[in-house]
């Protein structure tokens, strides 16, 4: 008896805790709200069902419990039954299903006007790159990695030479502006992935992966590893500025190229 | 991940094609009494050792068909030089298919009641697939002297790796063999003793037919066959 | 008793006997046995020892994340030790081998009526195999560096190097030894479980006669034959890598500065394989739970399990299709995006022939004479686990929906709910249900009500608020959330909230395991059949089963695992062995 009133409770608790707790996603920042409504749509869907199976379970133990004489109902199975609620459960899974591959496909068909920053990962520290003036970034390897050229830029392409070069320092993006990130590793596996937007994607040595997004809000964003990387993973912290745009271009002007990095004797001169 | 998805595929329209004479369309609580009688014995006539040699050799097949489907996953990408292959392979494959014959021949001398020949196969059985080892072994051991090492390129490294298990898996069907072997010397009893020669048989069979697989796929013949159904496909 | 036609009752003389071994002492009675029912207990024994260990890892993580910067010994080392050695011996070592060399050994052969395991001797070689793959697991505790820290999914390369523990010390090889071990060990009881269902079955038991449990065991078994190589794949691999130096898995790579030798590798296809072996795994531990669960449904319910036909054919539905869905876990791994299309769409499919399963459960209930027995409320906790579990399945299945999900607490709650409670609420019933037949003695009911509500209630209130830690955007496998700015003041004291659940819940299992040694000589003695149910391990003639389970003859069996409350029937069940035809009407009207 005590289980068909704590059944009923349970369900109470969930959708009362889901409503009324204070926990609940970060306000987004990106053009991603696409991704919350399905969330939203399968909250709802998934919340129904729940509450639906197991109201009837507690409705079926208090009613159908035993007491002395009862006996059960000898009922081996129910087509018209089950073919209406497998009709029913199929119909629900492509509720959630359809919008969800829908915004899927926005979310890797990349707009043709986003511009490429590029963001290293390694243990334990976020370093990016932004093209300069060519709008393109040279390519890198691994294997170029040294002191001197801490995200392995290929010191022979001329596309590379103008590439703004941020170490372990704060990204800034302009607001408004759809960005692709092309994420890259140099030891192991990192994900670059800021709450407020949505998005995250894994980073693999070797290889680049990337996501795009647009930046709609303006402010400091924490940037998370969400791939474990070794023991300091949740320490690997960096800092995302959406700034206005002219904010973002005084950000920039101040920021080193490639090619100055890569002379530091006549750079270091000026300080 | 496509080779062990075709495998998987094999499978499962083996386990369909059982599942479809298990009557799982029956309605069983309208059946009362015993209906074994009706559709015969519960399990099915080939002896159980024989079956469990069947599972056992699904499990290896999936073994090497996730071999072989890293082997292609990894070709893909840049860093892939294949490696020559020693001729004396050549000559272990003729070893194991000559291993593989005086079994069947062991075999079938069993089902005669021939003691004498089933010795006699079993004997040639087991030196020929010890020949196959030590052949396996000169191979690796030219691969190595000419400086193509276990990590220098993938490519040496699967061809290790692959070989290695596929040798460590006559090496346990030796111990089987050299069992069946003793008992062909101890006066097992005829129908058990036929029953061992039968199973080292089948598991001779399976090996020859892994290694042709894997020769074919050292070689690169099957990302060849592969690229050439591709085409076809297109 | 109920009346018997006699034209129905067969002479058992075709049943073949087969060739039993004996035991000559007590060491090979009780020690290097082969009778399947003291491997069986072997089995239990051991993966509940190392289910302990895991029990005690989480309390320390839950210190670690309820109560941070609290206890020193926890440095960020032991505490990536912890997570990955919980993990790994939570999947592997207790609910794989529990579910399969638990109760795979001591039920499989006596639900299909069978004396023995098939190949006894293989099967005692299977325990002592898993029992070196623990021993091994447990010895990296004590080697140089520890355990190894790389989460259970022990992703290269991350795995190999030093910024992970054990990466450059024992921890990760002693790990992949340990793994090939287990698989090698599992593969000689899988062969087992499945060849005795084929062949073994006692006369009349045909398939769509076998009673739930079987059909999810040996469901499940197949899946684990052909998905373990898998694995073993893997750990060979990793393990060349971390040995011998080759490069399977390991791309170029700049460590701390220094380049290191390994070049060109492929760390995708590593997650490739783990998980070609990761999403059976889900489903080779829910299978089996699937179906103790059912009829611990129908028999405490005392109503047939509804819609027999459609349970098996879902149970090899989920099994078949599982082998498709295994690039959900990687959304977000960087594979190529289309895979994304694909495996969303598998996913959501395997979702239909689930709820069915779940449907049919609750449909057994109705109009059923419920009886609120122990494994009965087990039952019905891991219904609404399951079914929590399961719904936010959908989130992560659905692959844009698992991009803001995916690698938070949300994922964590997720699969701790929906393949941690759950199918350890089915063991814990099935262990209330069975444990008279293993022992000849009850489980004491008051402990047993004990540990069922505070396991039940203190694990949902664990893991559901855990769900929305993780949409609030807070990553898994972080011991230290101070530095996390998602994590709000208040979130900090639900994690606390979550702790002290843990441990209430993990107590709960201690008093459960003290009810299991003091019930073998205090518990109420049980009889043959306690529960009046219908299945052959019930029917046989000694409690506990003797060597051989069935004494001279073997069982025939007559009817379906199912004949509870048949109309017209005297009793409310019909044992599956009792000769005769009752109940005019079985199709419903």
């Amino acid at each position: 008896m005590a289980i068909a009133l704590v059944l009923v409770l349970v369900v109470v608790g969930s959708v009362l805790f889901h409503f009324l707790s204070p926990w609940w996603w970060t306000p987004i920042a990106s053009n991603w709200d696409y991704i919350d409504n399905t969330i939203i749509i399968t909250f709802w869907i998934t919340g129904v069902v729940f509450a639906a199976v197991v109201l009837f379970m507690a409705y079926c133990v208090f009613r159908f419990r035993h007491r002395e004489g009862n006996q059960a109902a000898y009922e081996p199975e129910n087509k018209r039954l089950e073919w209406w609620l497998t009709i029913v459960t199929a119909i629900g899974v492509t509720a959630m299903l359809v919008p969800g591959l829908f915004v899927w496909n926005q979310f890797v068909s990349v707009p043709s006007d986003a511009t490429v920053v590029e963001v290293v990962g390694q243990q334990w520290q976020w370093s990016f790159r932004l093209p300069g003036k060519d709008g393109k970034l040279g390519t890198s390897d691994t294997r170029n990695v040294s002191p001197e050229n801490p995200l392995g830029v290929n010191a022979s392409d001329a596309n590379g030479q103008d590439d703004v070069v941020v170490e372990a320092a704060d990204l800034h993006l302009p607001v408004g502006k759809p960005v692709k990130m092309l994420l890259r590793s140099i030891d192991v596996l990192h994900d670059f992935y800021v709450p407020e937007f949505r998005a995250k994607m894994d980073m693999i040595p070797g290889s680049v992966t990337y996501f795009w997004f647009t930046p709609t809000k303006t402010g400091t964003f924490q940037v998370l590893c969400a791939e474990l990387c070794g023991q300091g993973h949740p320490l690997m912290n960096g800092v995302v500025m959406v700034d206005t745009p002219e904010d973002y271009l005084a950000w920039l002007g101040e920021q080193q190229t490639f090619a100055q990095l890569s002379a530091p004797q006549q750079v270091g001169s000026a300080e | 991940m496509s080779v062990i998805l075709v495998f998987l595929l094999v499978i499962v329209g083996f386990a369909g094609w059982w599942l479809s004479h298990q009557r799982l369309m029956a309605k069983p609580w309208l059946e009362q009494g015993v209906i074994g009688d009706i559709i015969g014995p519960e399990g099915s006539a080939l002896p159980t050792a024989k079956i469990g040699l069947g599972v056992f050799l699904a499990v290896v097949g999936c073994l090497f068909a996730l071999f072989t489907s890293a082997y292609f996953m990894r070709m893909a990408l840049s860093d892939w030089q294949a490696l020559p292959l020693p001729r004396v392979l050549w000559f272990n494959t003729g070893v194991l298919v000559l291993s593989s014959i005086a079994l069947q021949c062991a075999s079938v001398a069993a089902r005669r009641g021939e003691i004498d020949a089933v010795r006699l196969g079993l004997v040639t059985a087991g030196l020929t697939a010890l020949a196959f080892l030590v052949g396996q072994i000169v191979a690796w051991r030219e691969l190595t002297a000419d400086g193509y090492l276990l990590t220098a390129n993938p490519a040496n490294s699967f061809f290790y790796l692959i070989t290695g298990m596929h040798g460590l898996h006559i090496l346990g069907g030796l111990v089987g063999l050299g069992r069946t072997t003793a008992g062909a010397w101890n006066g097992a009893r005829p129908e058990r003793l036929r029953l061992g020669v039968e199973l080292c048989a089948m598991y001779w069979h399976f090996l020859l037919f892994v290694w042709l697989a894997i020769f074919a796929l050292l070689a690169g013949w099957a990302a060849t066959f592969i690229e050439i159904c591709r085409q076809l496909l297109t | 008793m109920v009346d018997v036609t006699p034209a129905d009752a067969v002479p058992p003389a075709e049943v073949a006997e087969m060739e039993l071994y004996h035991p000559h002492s007590w060491w090979t009675k009780y020690v290097f046995s082969q009778d399947a029912k003291v491997i069986a207990i072997q089995y239990s024994a051991t993966a509940t020892a190392i289910g302990m260990v895991a029990l005690v890892l989480s309390w320390m993580m839950r210190l670690q994340l309820g109560f941070p910067g609290t206890f020193d010994f926890i440095t960020p080392e032991a505490y990536y030790q912890f997570i990955t050695m919980h993990g790994m011996i939570m999947v592997i070592y207790l609910l794989t081998a529990l579910f399969l060399g638990g109760f795979g050994n001591y039920l499989i052969p006596l639900m299909v009526g069978a004396r023995d395991m098939v190949f006894p001797y293989v099967n005692m070689l299977s325990y002592w195999i898993y029992l070196l793959a623990v021993l091994v697991l447990v010895s990296s505790f004590f080697a140089p560096g520890g355990p190894t820290g790389a989460g259970w999914t022990l992703y290269p390369p991350q795995a190999i190097m030093t910024g992970t523990p054990g990466g450059q010390d024992w921890g990760i090889i002693l790990m992949l030894v340990s793994l090939i071990l287990f698989i090698i060990g599992f593969t000689m009881g899988g062969l087992n479980y499945v060849v005795t269902v084929l062949q073994a079955r006692t006369r009349g038991m045909t398939l769509m006669r076998l009673p739930l449990t079987v059909w999810g065991i040996f469901t499940a078994t197949v899946m684990a034959l052909l998905a373990f190589p898998a694995l073993f794949v893997a750990c060979v691999m990793m393990l060349f890598d971390r040995a011998l130096g080759t490069s399977f898995f390991m791309p170029a790579i700049v460590e701390m500065g220094e380049q290191l030798q390994h070049g060109g590798g492929s760390p995708i296809l590593f997650q490739h394989l783990f998980w070609f072996f990761g999403h059976p795994e889900v489903y080779i531990v829910a299978l089996p739970a699937f179906g103790i669960v059912s009829d611990l449904i129908s028999t405490h319910a005392r109503k047939n399990i509804f819609g027999y036909r459609m349970m098996v054919w879902a149970i090899v539905g989920i099994g078949a299709l599982s082998f498709v869905v295994w690039a959900h876990h990687m959304y977000v791994s960087g594979m190529h995006p289309y895979f994304g299309f694909f495996f969303a769409t598998t996913t959501l499919i395997i979702a239909v022939p689930t709820a069915i399963k779940v449907y049919n459960w609750v449909l057994t209930l109705w109009r059923g004479d419920i009886h609120l027995t122990v494994p009965m409320l087990f039952a019905l906790a891991f219904i609404v686990t399951f079914v929590n579990g399961g719904l936010t399945g959908l989130f992560l299945g659905n692959v844009v929906v698992d991009v803001p999900l995916s690698d938070t607490m949300f994922v964590v709650a997720h699969f701790h709910m929906v393949m941690g409670v759950a199918p350890i609420l089915v063991i814990c019933g099935a262990i209330y249900h069975w444990y008279p037949k293993v022992t000849g003695r009850m489980l004491n009911e008051a402990m047993g009500q004990f540990h069922f509500w505070v396991t039940f209630l203190g694990a949902y209130l664990i893991f559901f608020p855990m769900h929305y830690i993780g949409l609030m955007g807070v990553p898994r496998r972080y011991n230290e959330l101070t530095a996390t700015t998602v994590m709000t003041e208040s979130a900090h004291d639900l994690n606390a909230f979550i702790s002290i659940m843990a441990f209430l819940v993990g107590f709960a299992q201690i008093v459960f395991l003290f009810n299991l040694i003091w019930s073998i000589r205090h518990g109420r003695e049980a009889g043959g059949n306690p529960w009046r149910a219908t299945t052959l391990e019930w029917q046989t003639s000694e409690t506990p089963p003797a060597h051989g389970n069935f004494g001279k003859e073997l069982p025939i069996v007559y009817r379906w695992a199912y004949d509870y409350s048949v109309p017209g029937a005297k009793e409310d069940f019909i044992p599956q062995n009792m000769p005769g035809s009752f109940g005019s009407s079985r199709e419903p009207a």
